[in-house]
């Protein structure tokens, strides 16, 4: 199949040699590899992003999940920023709380968009929703700011894993938050480089994270990682935008990201079999839900 | 590459809370519905791995019941799914199974009414992707790595040849093939991997080819 990058190298390379953003080589490989027409491409992606935007306006409202483990976060955040007393500032908790909507809204089978999960689906909308109030970006450059995050995700999917049950929360949340990095860079006027130093950036600094969901449900702590991975995204971004680089280059962060993933022991990637999923109040919470008995699921 | 839009990535809109879980599952429900060709009348659903553990709190259930009566993974009918299973006359019954399977994520559907029934398993590999691993108990040997079309047809000399053609013509070209029957002149098998992405007007063409019954994409 006709590719025209499988590394961030590559794609950092092409978007540089030819003095054209990062979302625009997505675009391009998209129409390459799909047939489909530029058109088409771009209404699928606005329609994605309407969808998001659907999902926080929904959670700013408040919801509640299925099993009551979450809803009602992302309201207490946005009156906390009106009351003024932020210390970490407005824009980045505006971000939280809309990551966080999206994810209460995931738990209470509401409509949303993967990216590249579901389970780490609040943290690119997050971040784009709450950057737009400060760079007044088009619509265009909304849709933009999807296929740069995509170009990244797309390299992290085909050469390490986007999957908790194959690498832990690192590999959701972790992608995610480091796509989202990327992608505000470029919004900010950055460089294709300095997009990928943002990757790595946060990449580096969710490395190891574990995917250990209370009941295996897709709520403790998973709306929670996605708040703190918005948070991550946005200081990763301003830290590039700075003029600070990774040591190590981003395909070399992306393949310890898959190593590390690897060698985790599978009672951290998924089963709900360890970590905060193993705690007396994680199993406490898993009888609670299931009605089962708290000692199936002990610790490997 | 098993990744190979930007859609897999930005995508899929869907019902929450779970790609793999929910979106995944929905998925594999729909493909034997759209295997089967025609809405089955009954449905018995295994479970195995995580999708045993964890089907509940995911709605694992309804999605696949979902996926049965044709919803995509964005119909928010998905959520009621049961009910609506019950108005169209869909009985159903879920059976979580202990044993240990390949992947965590596999699903082992029967449907079938006064006509005929169908076996399809399935897993669900993340992110929504899914893949059946096996059909009527034919195992399907795929790689995961290509887009995968699997064809039901009547065996009867050159449909092979014509299905190749159509696929050649539009410069799609195939990088693994298997074919396979249960008896010689009956319903026969063919699944095919390429290594271009299978439009919706490629699926039509072949649809419309003499002998071809059923047509769906299995990995996409």
């Amino acid at each position: 199949m006709d590719i025209l990058f499988s590394t961030v190298k590559e794609l950092v390379g092409l978007a540089e040699e030819s003095g054209r953003p990062i979302s625009e080589i997505m675009i391009e490989q998209e129409m390459l590899i799909t047939k489909r027409s530029r058109e088409d491409v771009i209404a699928q992606m606005e329609r994605n992003l309407e969808v998001m935007e659907e999902a926080v306006e929904k959670g700013l409202k408040g919801v509640s999940s299925t099993s009551g483990l979450t809803g009602g976060d992302a309201v207490l955040i946005q009156n906390y920023i009106k009351s003024g007393k932020s210390l970490s500032g407005n824009l980045l908790l505006d971000a939280v709380s809309k990551a966080v909507a999206t994810n209460e809204v995931n738990a209470a089978m509401g409509m949303i968009c993967a990216t590249p999960t579901a389970g780490a689906a609040g943290i690119v909308p997050g971040t784009l929703f709450a950057v737009k109030d400060k760079l007044n970006p088009t619509r265009e450059q909304m849709i933009n700011f999807l296929f740069t995050s995509g170009a990244f995700g797309f390299v992290v999917a085909n050469n390490a894993s986007i999957s908790g049950a194959a690498g832990g929360c690192q590999a959701e949340t972790g992608s995610a938050a480091s796509m989202a990095a990327a992608a505000i860079v470029e919004m900010a006027g950055g460089t294709p480089q300095q997009s990928a130093e943002a990757f790595s950036i946060v990449m580096k600094n969710m490395l190891g994270l574990v995917c250990d969901p209370v009941a295996g449900l897709v709520e403790v702590p998973c709306v929670k990682r996605n708040a703190m991975g918005a948070a991550k995204a946005l200081v990763g971004a301003d830290m590039a935008l700075a003029g600070v680089t990774s040591v190590i280059p981003t395909d070399e962060v992306i393949e310890a990201m898959h190593r590390i993933g690897r060698s985790m022991p599978s009672a951290l990637r998924e089963t709900a079999k360890g970590g905060l999923a193993a705690t007396p109040t994680g199993k406490r919470l898993e009888a609670e839900i299931f009605g089962k008995k708290a000692e199936e699921s002990v610790v490997d | 590459m098993k990744f190979r839009s930007v859609f897999d990535i930005i995508g899929p809109v869907m019902v929450g809370p779970s790609s793999s879980h929910t979106a995944g599952a929905a998925r594999i429900g729909r493909v034997a519905r759209t295997l089967f060709g025609r809405q089955p009348d009954w449905a018995e659903i295994r479970l195995y791995g995580s999708f045993a553990e964890t089907y509940k709190g995911h709605g694992t259930d309804v999605a696949i019941i979902g996926g049965l009566l044709d919803y995509d993974t964005d119909d928010e009918r998905i959520r009621t799914a049961f009910d609506e299973a019950e108005q169209v006359g869909l009985k159903f019954e879920f059976i979580t199974e202990s044993e240990e399977p390949e992947h965590p994520n596999t699903a082992k559907i029967r449907i079938g009414d006064a006509d005929g029934e169908m076996e399809l398993t399935g897993i669900s590999i993340g992110g929504g992707k899914m893949e059946v691993t096996e059909l009527n108990g034919f195992t399907l040997r795929l790689t995961g790595h290509y887009p995968a079309l699997l064809i039901v047809h009547h065996d009867r000399p050159g449909v092979i040849a014509s299905v190749a053609n159509a696929l050649a013509a539009d410069g799609i070209n195939i990088a693994h093939m298997e074919c396979g029957r249960k008896e010689k002149g009956e319903m026969a098998l063919m699944v095919i991997e390429v290594d271009q992405i299978i439009t919706d007007s490629m699926i039509r063409l072949i649809s419309d080819l003499d002998n071809v019954t059923q047509v769906s994409i299995l990995a996409d």
